[in-house]
């Protein structure tokens, strides 16, 4: 399953809600506000280098980059354009918005 | 691929309106379908004829319109979510039509993927 | 076509097609409508006779706790209708055991019948499902 997260992790409990139910063979896709759990430096981040070892992560570049967060992202998580979210999408069986 | 969209804001307030579109129009560009995108919640606001917004920024309404013309896809307003925010045929932008929610379902069942944007 | 179905044709619609059907509610009630009108949606999807399970997780455990009186909020007490679901054969409510406990809720609290699962347990039915729908 591809799970995606587009709030802030300071804002919402919606990423740790995330991280509780994204099991091995799934994968996390931050968009929106929700790219600022990959910010170096942060406890976020922490959890996401975390959760990198067994799920992929992926932020949205467009997104990371309105913000001004751009070369603030932790190593481990890629980013992708609007088309790699597509294919994610594609690739996995279903997709879930934790809003 | 047949993609469903959901989309649970409206236009401005939250970015979920963008997001979708932006995915849309990717999706399209890499040669997949979108099966429908039904609007729900404040999603309906997406579907007004009476948006105003500022000159030098996009206009969310009609990129949806144009975006319909374009590819030909089916923007659903659910009738009920629309009632009761005062979204009508009357005030209905071009390319929406209202339909009830067994579209948004119907969406699920037929498409490939349902993909939800919301707050 | 009805207006059960939303202007569907249920032939055309489904055509025998059977696909696991998830309903996610992580908010609570009155705050927000995205409780009451995920439940509008699951009734209309009642129709279309597909595999629905019912999820409640984080505050969505809120929904269904029993001795909701709106008036003062002057606002439609929309619980009741929960108990309703059995009637169009929607049984898999499943409430997630931390969720609950950390708001300090027991099954007793609750208006319906639900199946208390853990994070893990919720995590394999949501993997397991073909369409998620968040509100």
């Amino acid at each position: 399953m591809l799970h995606t997260v587009n709030k802030s992790p300071f804002e919402r409990n919606a990423l740790d809600s995330c991280l509780a139910h994204a099991k091995k063979g799934s994968a996390i896709l931050l968009i929106e506000d929700g790219v600022y759990a990959a910010l170096k430096g942060t406890a976020p981040a922490k959890k996401i280098e975390q959760t990198t070892k067994t799920v992929p992560v992926y932020a949205l570049q467009a997104d990371v980059e309105a913000r001004g967060m751009t070369g603030r992202v932790v190593d481990g998580v890629k980013m992708v354009d609007y088309g790699g979210f597509v294919d994610l999408v594609a690739e996995y069986p279903a997709v879930q918005s934790w809003l | 691929m047949k993609f469903g969209i959901m989309v649970n804001e409206g236009p401005y307030t939250h970015q979920a309106a963008d997001t979708a579109y932006q995915f849309a129009k990717a999706a399209l560009e890499k040669g997949h379908k979108i099966h429908r995108v039904f609007f729900y919640h404040d999603g309906v606001n997406n579907a007004t004829r009476l948006t105003e917004p500022p000159q030098d920024d996009r206009n969310i309404v009609q990129r949806w319109t144009k975006l319909a013309a374009e590819h030909k896809i089916d923007l659903v307003v659910c009738v009920a979510a629309a009632l009761r925010r005062g979204i009508k045929e009357e005030n209905l932008a071009e390319g929406f039509r209202i339909s009830g929610l067994g579209q948004l379902i119907e969406s699920g069942i037929q498409a490939d993927r349902l993909v939800t944007f919301g707050d | 076509m009805t207006e059960s179905t939303g202007g569907i044709e249920m032939e055309e619609a489904t055509s025998g097609v059977v696909k696991k059907f998830l309903y996610v509610n992580r908010k609570a009630p009155y705050g927000t409508i995205y409780a009451l009108e995920s439940l509008e949606v699951v009734l209309v999807a009642a129709a279309f006779d597909q595999d629905v399970s019912l999820a409640f997780l984080d505050d969505g455990v809120y929904q269904i706790v029993k001795g909701q009186h709106t008036k003062g909020i002057d606002v439609k007490n929309f619980s009741p209708t929960y108990r309703a679901l059995e009637g169009y054969d929607i049984e898999k409510l499943y409430v997630e055991k931390e969720s609950m406990e950390a708001r300090g809720l027991k099954t007793e609290d609750f208006l319906v019948d639900v199946k208390v699962v853990s994070a893990a347990e919720m995590t394999d039915i949501m993997t397991g499902q073909d369409v998620v729908l968040s509100f």
